[in-house]
């Protein structure tokens, strides 16, 4: 009896193919027009990091001022009048924290829900439009959310969504107070709608680069669909997803127009969702134009620099996550 | 059991789905019904008029987001696709990482942040606001965008096809342009549509820049009207007839944004077929 010969398994086709351009870079016969083509683009590309470090120094410069006055306890402390010429940013970060938090709260299990749908379980027709609509949500304008926010989201809210809450959970300190309209609540749910579609997107490149290896081998050992996703499909992108979800926090994060229209830009720090409260982008939108003293710009500039700040290391930490997964492409980018 | 739970997961994410889809709706169907109604001849052709009288239009509003975003296109679309096809054609080495992963941190930078160092180099030298600043202001929004779609479209393009070209005896940057960059022209065009479709829509680069104007201009160096901007003052203004007029702009600024969003999904289409 002979034995068949064991195919030997083929090794998972690299995620990184070689690079075509390295071949490229090392072809021979460059000329001098080449050299010029090739620093044009150069120079045009360098106009990137050049922006980058033009951005953060000049945030810097203008926010010196603040820094040298109140130093660190700019950030915990929780005054801020412009007539004292007292700064402190602890209710904004808490405002644009606490915000931030509320969206993922209730965009994450819709994202994942959507991009699990989408790549796992819809079937074939329904993909590419449902996709396309989710997507639709990124282009609308930040503007356009705060309106519905103002005069659809909020009145629907204190009409159906307020009462029963209060009656459930009323008890908590989340919950406590009266709502008036322009709350914490609020600008998180609108968050929330504004940073599905980028997780939602982000997250389905990502299960879709997981290999159909995966999802067969679980299949073949008698799991349900359900199991296959829960314990080989998801496990794998863990990474990327979770990149997906600090790339959502970062767009709430900085998210300015929406957020300044519906959740009350008061200075104040408090547990209830029901309370009006502040974020730091608002704060900026609101307050640039009546800054009359250098201290009080230099305050806003101060709050526009630890944004950034923020966002750029959140994005950043986003980015080398979802990189590990999907190598070298733009994941996300379809989203804009 | 087991596939009951499997049953109800996948009900649960099909629930999901459909909620995201469902808040897209109502968006659009409120922006409608609440919108539709007061976009007639006039809102379209007349300028605004003092608040407190009924009537009025967003003709100026309309002329300077095409005029704001336009320069910002004329600005940024150009150092975007250079960037992009930096990043294409020379960009594996440690250059190219930087600029890639600095274009995608960018990506995500809040636009209030970009809208106060416009400010701070565009409006307080001048010592006035600009329909220019405003611009340049979008521009750099647009550029770390626009770099990254291009350079995703241009390496869609065969390698076969470069070697075919250098082959034939064309020099480097010509089949570069002549070449690649034709080939993936539509994407490329797709990209930037998508691009200014996004910046169209932006409002907070523009609040200390083009700041707003509530009469017809189109100088450059003087404060500009935006649809965006203007929605967001009559969005937050007191007056009932604003807030009918905002819903009306949201509307046309929708509108406007969704055709761009379109027409880029349908030269893709055109170029390569029903493609993802």
């Amino acid at each position: 009896m002979t034995t068949l010969p064991i195919e030997p398994i083929p090794p998972p086709p690299e995620t990184l193919a070689p690079r075509p351009e390295a071949r490229w870079e090392s072809l021979r016969g460059v000329n001098a027009s080449d050299r010029v083509y090739q620093g044009v683009l150069t120079v045009l590309a360098l106009a990137l990091p050049f922006l980058m470090i033009v951005l953060l120094t000049q945030l810097f410069i203008s926010a010196l001022p603040a820094i040298k006055r109140f130093g660190l306890s700019f950030l915990w402390t929780s005054t801020w009048d412009p007539v004292a010429e007292v700064y402190g940013a602890a209710p904004m970060i808490f405002g644009t924290l606490a915000s931030s938090f509320i969206a993922l709260l209730i965009a994450v299990p819709l994202a994942l829900g959507v991009a699990i749908f989408l790549t796992e379980f819809a079937p074939r027709w329904l993909r590419q439009p449902v996709a396309f609509l989710v997507e639709l949500l990124a282009a609308i304008p930040s503007v356009v959310y705060g309106l519905w926010g103002i005069f659809v989201l909020i009145p629907f809210l204190r009409t159906y969504v307020v009462p029963p809450l209060k009656a459930v959970l009323g008890w908590t300190p989340f919950f406590q107070g009266v709502f008036y309209g322009n709350s914490l609540l609020a600008g998180g749910i609108i968050l929330a709608i504004m940073i599905v579609p980028y997780i939602a997107a982000v997250s389905r490149e990502v299960l879709l680069a997981v290999p159909s290896s995966q999802r067969e081998a679980a299949l073949g050992m008698g799991a349900t669909r359900w199991e296959a996703v829960w314990t080989a499909v998801l496990p794998y992108g863990r990474a990327g997803l979770i990149g997906a979800i600090i790339l959502g926090l970062g767009r709430s994060l900085g998210e300015t127009m929406a957020v300044t229209m519906v959740i009350g830009n008061r200075h104040d720090i408090g547990l209830s969702a029901l309370q009006p409260a502040y974020t730091m982008a608002a704060a900026i939108a609101n307050e640039f134009s009546e800054a009359t003293t250098t201290l009080y710009l230099s305050a806003l500039f101060e709050v526009g620099f630890i944004l950034f700040v923020i966002t750029v290391l959140v994005n950043a930490a986003a980015r080398l996550l979802i990189w590990r997964v999907a190598r070298g492409t733009a994941v996300g980018s379809k989203a804009l | 059991m087991r596939k009951v739970t499997s049953g109800i997961m996948t009900a649960l994410v099909a629930l999901l789905s459909f909620t995201a889809v469902l808040a897209l709706v109502l968006i659009l169907g409120d922006l409608i019904a609440k919108g539709a109604s007061s976009l007639d001849w006039n809102f379209f052709v007349k300028n605004p008029v003092p608040a407190g009288e009924s009537g009025g239009g967003v003709a100026n509003a309309i002329v300077g987001t095409g005029i704001v975003v336009g320069i910002a296109g004329l600005i940024g679309l150009p150092i975007g696709i250079g960037a992009g096809l930096y990043l294409a054609e020379y960009g594996s080495g440690r250059l190219g990482f930087a600029v890639r992963f600095i274009a995608d941190v960018m990506n995500g930078t809040p636009s209030i942040v970009i809208g106060i160092f416009a400010w701070t180099w565009m409006v307080k030298p001048v010592g006035g606001f600009s329909a220019l600043a405003g611009s340049i202001a979008l521009a750099i929004l647009m550029i770390p965008m626009i770099a990254r779609t291009t350079e995703e479209m241009v390496r869609l393009v065969p390698h076969s096809l470069r070697e075919a070209a250098l082959a034939l005896g064309y020099p480097r940057w010509r089949t570069s342009l002549r070449v690649v960059a034709r080939t993936a022209l539509g994407g490329i065009v797709t990209g930037c549509l998508v691009g200014v479709a996004r910046v169209a829509g932006e409002t907070a680069p523009l609040l200390f820049t083009a700041l707003g104007n509530l009469n017809f201009s189109t100088d450059l160096t003087h404060p500009m009207q935006t649809l965006s901007l203007q929605v967001y003052v009559y969005a937050t203004g007191p007056f009932e007839e604003w807030h009918r007029l905002a819903w009306a702009a949201a509307l046309v600024l929708m509108g406007l944004v969704l055709i761009l969003s379109l027409a880029a999904r349908w030269v893709t289409r055109q170029r390569y077929g029903r493609v993802r």
